[in-house]
């Protein structure tokens, strides 16, 4: 199943054939003080600066998200995705909880944009998904719901289904459901990491749709972070994920998920490979 | 006299389960007072342990099994701690992560720190919504209440307990206080928080400071 994303000018396939799309963390508050103040003075220098350098380091897809306690997150949201618009060509995923924001974003953002997320959770879904179908976007579905997180991937994998199923009663297709199997540190527990790899796999066998994760909370609370997001990735594309929304400025994220590329045959003839090679050299 | 309590100290610290589970044992042997144990062995070493996950020179995983052996060592002084009679009225804290937030963490670390430091927890565990939290405080008449939010989209909601705490004409007999990655300072001041703290242990002295210094009358 083939998702795709669309800026007013360019548009992004994800899929399990395809080479994985990196949608860049970066232009989020939450525990980025300078940002967060200086998104509070209403100034925007640093989204500008984090919208490029993730273009250029090569994210596909740019993840907003305007969630400064005490600051009207509508209002905030839909400035920087005009700002993150203007300074860039690529889609955006619209990164809040509040379906008022989701919804002045939605207004504001040509092209297909990902709504960034929704949980299994009936309210939410209720709320999120008529707006996601009002303007022809895609959706992350978190598989959690009332019942809160469940550490076995069969919960999470009906969780799941229940998102997928819930979508089409909206009219929404499940090749525009993304599914976050929910990745949490391996660092308070062990099993985190297996959990999530597993739930990857039942998803991608079951459902066959779209895997989405953030990327970095799998580190959270352990020395060489980096080291550890870049082991995780490769593991994770073999389990089926397709797309992370993780920090393409990190070296080591950026060439773990090339070189799963080549090993997955989706680079193919490892050309990208060759090419970031020849010109790093 | 606390060189007496170094070897199960360095035991915890160390994550040592079977050497700071003896040196427990040996120091209930020997009749030395079991509350003595509890706050200048296993408290001040938690206490420790918070320090250094400030500076960043422990990780995580090990604060998770310095917790559980503390747990375990804990389990030994208790009975004797009840049966010297020696325990007092503590405080009591009631500890929630917020509505639609299930990030625990940090809350349990604020949690077990604010047991060692001898408060009676009452931990609602994450998701929970105000109502709950407003219930809990009726219930239990706590001196503080621990609000942890990690999301932005989520720290709202602290200010909604807040707010669902004074309609239910229980705001002025309880403390609370806030914490958590998005949460700052002049966010706690914004919504009427009574405290702000950026880690564990800073919460831990908050909270004490705030039921020791300003007490509610009649609240433990």
């Amino acid at each position: 199943m083939e998702t795709v994303l669309a800026s007013a000018t360019r548009t992004v396939v994800i899929g399990p054939g395809r080479p994985f799309v990196i949608i860049g963390e970066r232009i989020n508050p939450t525990g980025r003080a300078a940002l967060a103040a200086e998104l509070g003075a209403g100034r925007f220098e640093v989204v500008r600066r984090d919208a490029l350098a993730q273009a250029e380091a090569g994210a596909q897809a740019l993840d907003v998200n305007a969630g400064v306690p005490g600051m009207d997150e509508r209002a905030l949201l839909v400035e920087m995705v005009r700002l993150v618009s203007e300074v860039t060509d690529l889609p955006l995923s619209l990164d809040s909880a509040d379906p008022a924001a989701l919804e002045g974003a939605l207004e504001a953002c040509g092209g297909k944009p990902l709504v960034n997320s929704v949980t299994g959770e009936d309210e939410r879904l209720e709320r999120v998904l008529p707006l996601v179908r009002r303007f022809g976007a895609a959706v992350i579905g978190m598989a959690n719901d009332e019942a809160g997180v469940s550490m076995d991937p069969h919960d999470r994998l009906r969780v799941a289904r229940r998102i997928v199923e819930r979508a089409a009663d909206h009219g929404i297709g499940a090749d525009d459901v993304l599914i976050d199997p929910l990745v949490m540190t391996v660092g308070a527990d062990p099993t985190a990491g297996r959990v999530a790899l597993e739930t990857m796999r039942l998803v991608r066998d079951e459902l066959g749709v779209n895997l989405a994760c953030g990327a970095s909370n799998v580190s959270f609370g352990l020395p060489g972070r980096h080291a550890l997001g870049a082991a995780f990735l490769p593991m994770a594309i073999g389990a089926g994920l397709t797309c992370a929304i993780a920090n393409p400025l990190v070296p080591e994220i950026r060439l773990a998920v090339q070189a799963a590329d080549v090993l997955m045959g989706h680079d193919v003839y490892a050309r990208s490979w060759i090419r970031t090679h020849r010109t790093s050299s | 006299m606390p060189e007496r309590f170094e070897a199960l100290r360095e035991a915890l610290l160390a994550l040592e389960e079977d050497a700071a589970l003896a040196a427990t044992r040996r120091l209930l042997d020997d009749g030395v007072d079991p509350k003595a144990i509890l706050e200048a062995g296993l408290a001040e070493a938690m206490a420790e342990l918070g320090r250094r996950w400030d500076r960043g020179e422990v990780f995580l995983p090990e604060v998770v099994v310095a917790a559980e052996i503390f747990g375990r060592c804990n389990a030994l002084v208790e009975p004797a701690l009840l049966a010297s009679g020696r325990q007092e009225v503590r405080h009591r804290a009631v500890m929630a992560t917020v509505k639609g937030d299930l990030h625990d963490l940090g809350k349990n670390m604020v949690g077990a720190m604010l047991k060692t430091a001898g408060f009676e927890v009452h931990d609602l565990g994450k998701d929970v919504a105000a109502e709950r939290i407003v219930e809990a405080v009726r219930e239990l008449a706590p001196g503080v209440v621990g609000l942890s939010a990690l999301l932005t989209t989520t720290v709202p909601q602290q200010r909604l307990v807040i707010e669902a705490l004074e309609a239910a004409g229980l705001r002025s007999g309880v403390r609370v206080i806030v914490g958590g990655a998005p949460v700052t300072e002049e966010w706690a001041a914004r919504i009427g928080a009574d405290g702000f703290a950026p880690n564990a242990p800073a919460a831990v002295r908050l909270a004490r400071d705030l039921v020791e210094r300003v007490p509610v009358a009649g609240r433990p």
